[in-house]
């Protein structure tokens, strides 16, 4: 099964497309070159929820789909949800 | 790819249409309640309320005009009957109306009152759509007819495989030579560079920055927060869309991987030509749905993530989604079912393909879900204040 995917290779958050557990070891797939890639969720990650695939510090870009969609404002681990709680519009702020 | 036929309306000035409407249109808010009685004296007849058309003036006024007669122009549209309070906006909206060649004829209230213009204009829609309805489907090219898109209700899935299906069928229509139209002016906004890197020529890259500069600069002078809970919207975010930088990449996907687009319109304007035309709108779904029902666009392609359920009353909305739980919870809503996709069982040009045999049928005479539900969202884009 496919737990994830990616938009490009540059990307360092991961998409879920199940539900996904915590302390899940995920397969998934880079949608640019079809490479695997695989992964593990600190918590539960929803479907079509995002999910960190590094540590990030305050003020790092997150990177989907090789593009900047906006910046951390609380630190994140690996495995862990990217969302409204810890990732903001660098646009309309 | 193949060239594919359908079987639409021919109209007066060859444009294809795949619908047979006659509208009953209310030149103003006041004037509804008498297109909703001719409708519902004469079965088989369509009004279409609204909220506008008093006092307005300037470029407001000009949109106001091109959406109506863009309506009624509308090769979905056969035959059409005008009421306005006035006379005068009144027989401005026919005469922009007959220039297509198809039947329409106008009424005014004042000095009359409801009950007679209701009657007058009872006896002229009996008579369009008896010829309307005796109107036959022939063959055309699918590439004839002028398709829009525009995603609503979005989530990470519609950047993944709704979106980019419609890419794919965007590449494949204009290749053969047809028209399609994207918009929705804010929700690049992050992505503007890679839509303006779509651009035919520098012309045409630095219009579409000027009307996205435009209304960026709209949204930094009149917003009061950051936008979160405007855009994205709270379905966008339960859905795990977190910013507009990331909704505008999902949505720039509907662009296609080898189109690019070939000028900038105006909200309403019908493109000057075949191939891809971007339109200043915004990104409410009914309000931009309505400013391409307005240019001309005859189907409507709407990918959608956690479930939008818009229609339109003269231009079906086709629905497709990638999220396999809206796909069930929401299925009386959803065209297409893509959700494939994500678990890498159904490839994108596969996905185009489905999509197109949806068109087709659809253009064939086939009900959409917003259709068959009833939904008729006519929703005009008022620029400012009326005077």
């Amino acid at each position: 099964m496919n737990h994830f995917l990616v938009h490009e290779a540059s990307d360092n958050v991961g998409v879920a497309v199940v539900d996904i557990a915590a302390g899940t070891n995920i397969n998934g797939r880079d949608l640019h070159n079809n490479a695997p890639v695989t992964a593990r969720t600190e918590e539960a990650i929803p479907l079509g929820h995002k999910f960190a695939l590094k540590d990030f510090a305050v003020g790092e870009d997150v990177i989907k789909y090789g593009n900047v969609i906006g910046k951390i404002v609380q630190p994140v681990k690996a495995g862990h949800l990217v969302h409204v709680h810890n990732l903001k519009t660098k646009r309309w702020a | 790819m193949e060239k594919r036929k359908i079987f639409g309306y021919r109209r007066e000035n060859g444009t294809v249409g795949v619908r047979n409407h006659v509208l009953i249109l209310p030149v103003d808010d006041i004037s509804n309640a008498a297109c909703e009685a001719v409708a519902n004296n004469i079965k088989g007849t369509m009004a279409i309320p609204h909220s506008y058309g008093r006092l307005q003036f300037g470029e407001d006024l000009d949109l106001f005009f091109r959406t109506m007669i863009g309506t009624g122009s509308n090769p979905n549209v056969a035959a059409v009957v005008v009421i306005g309070i006035e006379e005068g906006w009144t027989k401005k909206i026919v005469d922009g109306i007959a220039k297509t060649g198809k039947p329409v004829k106008g009424f005014s209230i004042e000095r009359k009152g409801d009950i007679k213009t209701i009657a007058e204009a009872s006896w002229a829609a009996k008579e369009f759509v008896q010829w309307a309805t005796e109107l036959q489907r022939v063959e055309c090219d699918l590439s004839e007819i002028y398709i829009s898109v525009k995603c609503g209700e979005s989530d990470t899935t519609s950047g993944l495989s709704a979106c980019p299906t419609v890419g794919n069928v965007v590449d494949k229509h204009c290749a053969l030579g047809g028209t399609a139209s994207f918009g929705e002016t804010t929700e690049m906004t992050g992505a503007e560079h890679v839509v303006a890197a779509k651009a035919a020529n520098e012309e045409v890259r630095k219009q579409f920055m000027a009307a996205f500069d435009d209304y960026a600069n709209l949204v930094m002078t009149q917003k009061k927060d950051d936008l979160s809970e405007s855009q994205p919207t709270k379905g966008n975010i339960a859905g795990g869309l977190s910013t507009i930088e990331e909704k505008a990449f999902g949505n720039v996907e509907k662009l296609g991987k080898k189109t690019q687009f070939v000028g900038c319109l105006q909200p309403a304007e019908a493109p000057k030509g075949p191939g891809f035309w971007y339109m200043d709108t915004s990104s409410a779904a009914a309000e931009a749905v309505t400013l391409w029902a307005a240019s001309g666009a005859v189907i409507h392609l709407f990918p959608t993530g956690q479930g939008n359920v818009i229609g339109n009353p003269i231009e079906p909305v086709i629905k497709l989604s990638g999220n396999p739980r809206t796909v069930v919870e929401m299925s009386e809503h959803i065209d297409l079912d893509v959700s494939k996709i994500l678990q890498g069982e159904m490839t994108l040009d596969e996905a185009g393909d489905l999509l197109i045999d949806c068109i087709v049928h659809t253009a064939n005479g086939r009900l959409t879900s917003a259709e068959a539900l009833g939904h008729r969202e006519f929703v005009m884009t008022k620029l400012y204040r009326s005077a």
